[in-house]
């Protein structure tokens, strides 16, 4: 069985890169605008139903939807930040994890009720179905894609942070939003954007998870506790950080399920005990 | 003034004496009116269990007329969203106490069945359970009676036919809670004993689980056939790792009980699922006339669903209920139960009995293979076993 590490650690890899995909706007708000959402799952589903409702309803291909549930998502991120999230940057954190509970709550209905309770279907492209053989190890086709896909992201996201003048701004405000706001930048319109590309992120994530993740309306409260844990082991407000987190929750959680199918599925929470106690803001995060 | 008010007293208080005395007897008479207190998954997981079973129901309601042995028949749908057992239980009590069930029906899976157990035993009502598929049920109260089917029912056939077509060296996946415990020692059991090896077997997590790597390691082990059970629902999840990752065309078969095959998924599946050998008791295919009947009426009265097994569970479990009240029109809950005990009919799915022993269901089982007929996969019916117990013999 030790043969197919390679064929594990791919795997792996693949999971984390969409973890890291949905989980990146979390990490980033959450780090930028010390808001707790966890209806940062939401985001996500509404991208993934958007992708469901074109290849079904309008015949769109697969790979056509996934901009859409981008800028579906997005919409929705600026459309929620600007009416409610707003009103509560400066309550307490409580206030805020029940507000975005409630909001979760109320997505799932609504999903329930437009769309039924069962799983959604995807239709690949034959070109993404099967297993490829690279270097005699067969690896999934889609699983391929995906890590294509977000390499591609994390890169452009680097770029965008490092390179750009927004980017600079973004950085200024995670480190101290009052000083940012003191040299004149207009940190709201900080926030507005930053949400909107990291809910636009999360969506795109759902779009490319249906496969692999699945998709029903209780998807935002599946995985909520995964999003959390790349952003806890991660570190808020760090592309790098999460980038980590997620590979290394990937990796160890298949990996774990692999190896030790027994207790295969709580390796990841070992782990996060673990990593917890001796990273206690994450491992690259700055706030205490 | 004082006399206008001692008068209109006196003749108020004698028209509500005269209203009385013409209502009682009218209460007398009236019988009171069965209510079915259905208790399914309709949101979660587990929702496509609650609306086949739901969608039945009403349909034998719609078909055999709402009235029993003149009696009223009503159907009181609850959610108990198919994850906590406490919220099955507590619905269980409110239907009884607060809506005074004639009878308490449904249950989509096993833990919720052995948490509404006690509540029909002190309640002393009959609870029809149409879905759950663990062995022990009907033990935890002298007032359950089962129209579905057990694992080990639809487990050891399967066992069987493996061992009798060259399939010496089995891989085997359940998920873990009690049925699929069930499914496991059964198929164990009888395989090795026809002198099969099983190569591993591995556990999923009932919530949340993730096939791809527990497949993947199934492949790697090489095995001649890889035996799945998972809850309804479920299937597609498999079926997508199984085709993904390449195990058929690595030459591996996949056989189980039918529940990987569920009629309700198996069109979403497509292509992909045609070849896997099943032994179960319920097929849409199934050729009968009362089938085909049955199908033709649920996918009118439900466009886009297939009947599944779920749904004989629940239009077996009214016809059940109905012939009781037939027997016993106003009986108690003992006597209803007691009708029930022996009860003899031909179902959609074909004949079946109640056991008067263990209050369970004894059926034909068959042995089916996917094959696509008009485009669409099937699960096409090639050999059977009769009168096959709870127990799987």
């Amino acid at each position: 069985m030790i043969g197919n590490l390679a064929g594990v650690l791919f795997d792996g890899i693949a999971y984390g890169s969409l973890l890291f995909v949905i989980s990146i706007g979390l990490s980033v708000t959450m780090g930028l605008m010390n808001f707790v959402n966890l209806a940062h799952g939401a985001f996500a589903m509404v991208g993934g139903y958007a992708c469901v409702v074109l290849m079904s309803r309008a015949g769109v291909p697969f790979l056509a939807t996934l901009p859409v549930a981008f800028v579906v998502a997005a919409a929705f991120g600026i459309v929620l930040e600007r009416t409610l999230y707003q009103r509560l940057y400066k309550a307490t954190h409580l206030d805020q994890v029940m507000f975005s509970i409630g909001l979760v709550f109320m997505a799932v209905a609504a999903t329930t009720y437009a769309f039924g309770p069962s799983q959604q279907p995807v239709r690949l492209p034959d070109v993404l179905r099967g297993q490829v053989e690279v270097a005699g190890v067969g690896l999934g086709a889609y699983r391929l894609f995906l890590v294509g896909v977000v390499a591609v992201i994390t890169v452009a996201l680097h770029l965008f942070i490092t390179r750009t003048r927004f980017g600079a701004q973004v950085r200024a405000a995670v480190d101290n939003a009052v000083a940012a706001a003191g040299l004149g930048i207009n940190v709201n319109r900080v926030f507005g954007v930053t949400f909107a590309l990291g809910s636009g992120l999360a969506g795109l994530g759902g779009g490319l998870g249906i496969d692999v993740l699945g998709l029903d309306p209780t998807f935002p409260l599946k995985y909520m506790v995964y999003f959390l844990l790349v952003v806890a082991i991660g570190g808020a407000g760090t592309i790098k950080g999460g980038l980590v987190a997620a590979m290394v929750l990937g990796i160890c959680d298949v990996a774990g399920k692999y190896y030790v199918p027994q207790i295969g599925s709580f390796i990841i929470y070992f782990l996060m005990v673990a990593l917890m106690i001796a990273f206690p803001a994450g491992l690259y995060g700055r706030r205490a | 003034m004082k006399s206008n008010h001692a008068s209109r007293r006196r003749l108020l208080q004698g028209m509500a004496g005269a209203a009385a005395l013409v209502a009682l007897p009218r209460a007398a008479y009236a019988a009171d009116p069965v209510k079915i207190g259905l208790i399914l998954p309709m949101t979660g997981p587990f929702a496509s269990t609650g609306k086949q079973i739901s969608a039945a129901c009403r349909l034998y309601l719609q078909r055999n007329g709402d009235t029993v042995a003149g009696r009223k028949v009503e159907l009181i749908l609850k959610d108990d969203t198919g994850l906590a057992p406490e919220t099955t239980k507590r619905i269980a009590q409110e239907l009884v106490v607060q809506d005074k069930v004639t009878v308490l029906a449904g249950f989509g899976l096993t833990p919720l069945a052995f948490a509404a157990a006690p509540v029909a035993t002190e309640a002393k009502v009959p609870m029809i359970v149409m879905a759950a598929g663990t062995q022990v049920i009907p033990q935890r109260s002298p007032f359950i009676v089962r129209t579905g089917f057990t694992l080990p029912q639809t487990t050891s056939p399967i066992a069987g036919w493996a061992a009798k077509n060259r399939i010496k060296r089995v891989f085997t996946l359940v998920t873990d809670y009690a049925p699929g415990l069930d499914a496991e020692k059964t198929f164990h059991g009888k395989f090795k004993e026809l002198g099969g090896e099983i190569v591993e077997s591995v556990r999923t997590p009932l919530r949340n689980p993730d096939y791809g790597p527990f497949l993947q390691r199934a492949k790697d082990s090489k095995a001649d056939a890889l035996f799945v059970f998972v809850p309804s629902g479920e299937g597609l999840a498999v079926m997508k790792q199984f085709d993904e990752r390449g195990l058929k065309q690595a030459g591996m078969k996949m056989i189980g009980p039918g529940d990987v095959v569920d009629d309700d998924l198996l069109e979403s599946m497509g292509a992909s699922a045609a070849g896997i050998i099943t032994s179960f008791h319920y097929s849409a295919a199934h050729e009968s006339p009362e089938n085909r009947a049955y199908v033709d009426a649920m996918t009118k009265a439900n466009p886009g669903m297939r009947p599944n097994f779920h749904s004989v569970g629940g239009w077996d479990g009214m016809h059940v209920i109905y012939e009781a009240l037939r027997k016993a029109p106003n009986g108690t809950g003992e006597q209803l139960v007691e009708a029930m005990k022996g009860m003899k009919w031909t179902s959609p799915r074909g004949p079946m009995m109640i056991d008067p022993a263990t209050r369970d269901v004894v059926q034909t089982i068959y042995l089916r293979e996917v094959k696509i007929v008009n485009g669409q996969p099937w699960n096409i019916e090639f050999d059977k076993v009769e009168n096959v117990g709870p127990g799987g013999v």
